[in-house]
């Protein structure tokens, strides 16, 4: 009885103290998985999850606040990359439903006033002082930052059109 | 899966499946010749690769044979007029593409002279170096006719610079309905052979054979015939099944050497020509005839006069049914509009859709010819598992695939599968596997293209920060000198002004 009190007790304490020194040494700063997922992510802090940049998306999305596919630019492929390394299940259909968008200039309404290509986060504008202005639409991520300050409202978010090599065949239905 | 995979152990050797092949009797009708329609479309994308650059100008008058669009790009092959008359516009026409979707095409009206542009032919093919061959073969925008369309310039030069030791001349033809390649062999063996020579000198490739399914004696007689004098050609009887035609089942069967998954057949010493493509490889280099016609099987149960016509490269598949007698009572019991055959050919919305390059056959299947209804729940019979050719499991990854669970299937080799469609054929659920797949690897390869758009953003955004920090120190180095060349300025004129008292 005593040696089992005794044996026990000895346990107790000495786990405690690893425990504490485990506390102490090993803490981490920071968490390394915000990091991690931060990384995935566009990086261009464009604000169209909601959250102040790419980084505060990724803290919440670790915190379980946000969810994988909160980010558009990054679409299914960043969503999957997401949940897979947080073992997260994610419903992939609510993506593909309204599809990607990009913002297009209107070159009849555009007055050269290089308001919009001050502040796109990927240099997607290009244009100089009373010239039209265009949008590279491989750059373009749709984060919606110039339409509003667009004095013309020459600039407006469009679907991006369907093309014979980026068609994907639709999955089938039931069964 | 365990069990699965010891399964197909025991039946490995049972790839593939018997459909009942319908060739006839629109194999044994004699080939027809369509006349030039009045407008042709041609698109400027028939072929695997870059889409082709037109230079032509609206308005512009082109002979038969001239240049329309040049290719682009490493992988990629030019289309030519298949008339002389004027270029009408360039628009955007239905593709020949399950999506519907339209693609940009070149628009010919065909003024009925049908008359040739220049044509540079060449007596001795065998006298030209086999680079020279390679360029007149790309230059005549020829690809492989068997379906797949793949610049066959690309694919000669490939084996050269491989040193491949045999070339494969794929006359199966085992798609069910269809029989142009049947056709040609019959009315054509001694021009094939001519072409195979061709390439197998362009090629380097010391021994040939020409693979031909055993459901087309006539074609085999043929061939054998016209291929007696030739000591390094080697006419082959195999077994009729399908998919005997695919690249790596046919190379397995001929030479009994095995394609590793993630290796083409260039890596193994060996390539693949369609007998088509041996045909049109002839014609650019003797007589320096671009590809501008093609043979096409017309069939199924809707269609009045079912057989093979020559058609010219852009006709609308609506104008070919119309010459080939119509559908039976105007289309009223059709089911399925299909362009190539009925295992892995596509479905098409209507029938304007040109014809292109790699269009192998116009099928207009009735409502008895076509597979239909509502899929069930599978049973784990395993049919899918014997009869895939590859080796997969379709069962497991389309289970996958309908859960989404997308790498998993991936994991299951989703990527080896040729989408050749024996799996869906025999499974008695009626389950639309192929359906699956394709949508699979579209998926994929839509998530792969949006990983590498994140990755350019991230690059792209990264550089801007720079930028924006470059711009503010510079803004700021040059503040600072303009600064330090007023203090400097300022200095002396107030030196001068101490000096001038002095
Ligand atoms: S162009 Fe406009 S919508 Fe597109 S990334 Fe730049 S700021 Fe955002
Ligand atoms: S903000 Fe509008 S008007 Fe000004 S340059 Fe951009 S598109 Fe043109
Ligand atoms: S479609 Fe793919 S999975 Fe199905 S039998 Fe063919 S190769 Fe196998
Ligand atoms: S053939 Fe169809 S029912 Fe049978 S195991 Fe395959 S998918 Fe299931």
């Amino acid at each position: 009885m005593i040696a089992a009190v005794l044996s026990l007790t000895l346990l107790g304490a000495l786990l405690g103290v690893v425990l504490g020194c485990a506390d102490r040494f090993l803490r981490v700063e920071g968490n390394p998985l915000v990091d991690e997922i931060g990384a995935l992510m566009p990086g261009s802090n464009c604000g169209q999850c909601g959250f102040p940049g790419c980084a505060g998306a990724a803290a919440a999305i670790v915190a379980g606040s946000a969810a994988p596919t909160c980010c558009p630019p990054g679409g299914k492929a960043l969503a999957a990359a997401v949940a897979g390394r947080l073992g997260l299940a994610v419903d992939l259909s609510a993506l593909a439903d309204d599809g990607p968008q990009i913002a297009g200039v209107a070159e009849e309404l555009c007055i050269g006033c290089c308001r919009c290509s001050k502040v796109c986060p990927t240099d997607a504008i290009v244009g100089a002082a009373k010239q039209i202005h265009n949008v590279l639409r491989e750059a373009c991520t749709g984060c919606a930052n110039c339409v509003d300050l667009c004095p013309t409202e020459a600039l407006l978010l469009q679907p991006v059109p369907p093309t014979l090599p980026h068609w994907v065949m639709p999955k089938p239905l039931g069964a | 899966m365990g069990i699965l995979t010891t399964f197909k152990d025991w039946f490995g050797n049972d790839w593939g499946v018997h459909p009942d092949d319908r060739k006839r009797p629109a194999a044994d009708a004699a080939v027809r010749v369509m006349p030039v329609p009045e407008r042709l479309w041609l698109p400027l994308q028939q072929h695997l690769g870059a889409p082709a650059r037109p230079v032509v100008l609206v308005g512009q008058r082109v002979k038969k044979g001239q240049l329309l669009a040049e290719a682009q790009g490493a992988v990629s092959a030019p289309v030519h007029a298949p008339t002389s008359g004027t270029v009408a516009a360039i628009a955007e026409i239905t593709a020949p593409h399950p999506s519907g979707l339209t693609l940009p095409a070149i628009v010919v009206d065909a003024d009925g002279a049908d008359e040739w542009g220049e044509r540079v032919g060449c007596a001795d093919p065998f006298a030209l170096a086999p680079d020279e061959i390679g360029r007149r073969v790309a230059a005549a925008g020829v690809v492989g006719l068997g379906g797949a369309a793949f610049p066959s310039s690309v694919k000669l030069a490939g084996a050269a610079r491989a040193g491949v030791a045999t070339l494969i001349v794929n006359g199966s033809e085992c798609e069910p309905y269809l029989s142009c390649d049947d056709r040609l062999m019959r009315d054509a063996a001694a021009a094939i052979v001519d072409g195979i020579r061709i390439m197998r000198h362009a090629s380097g490739a010391a021994r040939v054979l020409v693979g031909i399914e055993d459901n087309k004696p006539e074609a085999l007689a043929a061939m054998a015939a016209a291929a007696a004098s030739c000591a390094e050609i080697r006419v082959c009887r195999v077994p009729a099944r399908y998919p005997m035609g695919s690249e790596k089942q046919l190379i397995q069967a001929l030479s009994g050497i095995e394609v590793p998954a993630d290796s083409r057949p260039a890596d193994v010493g060996v390539i693949v020509h369609n007998v088509g493509t041996a045909l049109a490889v002839r014609a650019a280099i003797r007589d320096g005839q671009p590809l501008i016609s093609r043979l096409l099987t017309v069939n199924g149960g809707c269609v009045v006069a079912p057989g093979n016509i020559e058609v010219r490269l852009g006709t609308l598949a609506a104008d070919v049914l119309a010459f080939a007698g119509g559908l039976h009572g105007d289309g009223l019991g059709l089911a399925r509009r299909l362009l190539g055959g009925p295992m892995m050919g596509m479905q098409i919305p209507h029938w304007r859709v040109p014809v292109v390059k790699g269009t192998s056959g116009i099928l207009a299947l009735a409502a008895d010819e076509a597979a239909a209804g509502d899929a069930d729940p599978c049973i784990r019979c395993a049919s899918c598992v014997r009869a895939c050719p590859v080796g997969l499991l379709p069962l497991e990854m389309s289970a996958r695939i309908r859960n989404d669970a997308l790498d998993a299937a991936a994991a299951l080799g989703l990527a080896d599968c040729i989408a050749c469609g024996c799996c869906a054929y025999v499974c008695p659920s009626r389950i639309p596997l192929v359906q699956y797949f394709q949508h699979a690897k579209g998926e994929l390869a839509a998530r792969e293209r949006a990983r590498l758009r994140t990755d350019a953003t991230r690059k792209l955004a990264a550089q801007r920060q720079e930028r924006l920090a470059r711009e503010a120190s510079e803004k700021a180095a040059a503040a600072a000198r303009r600064k330090a060349e007023r203090a400097a300025q300022q200095s002396a004129a107030e030196k001068l002004v101490q000096g001038e008292p002095a």
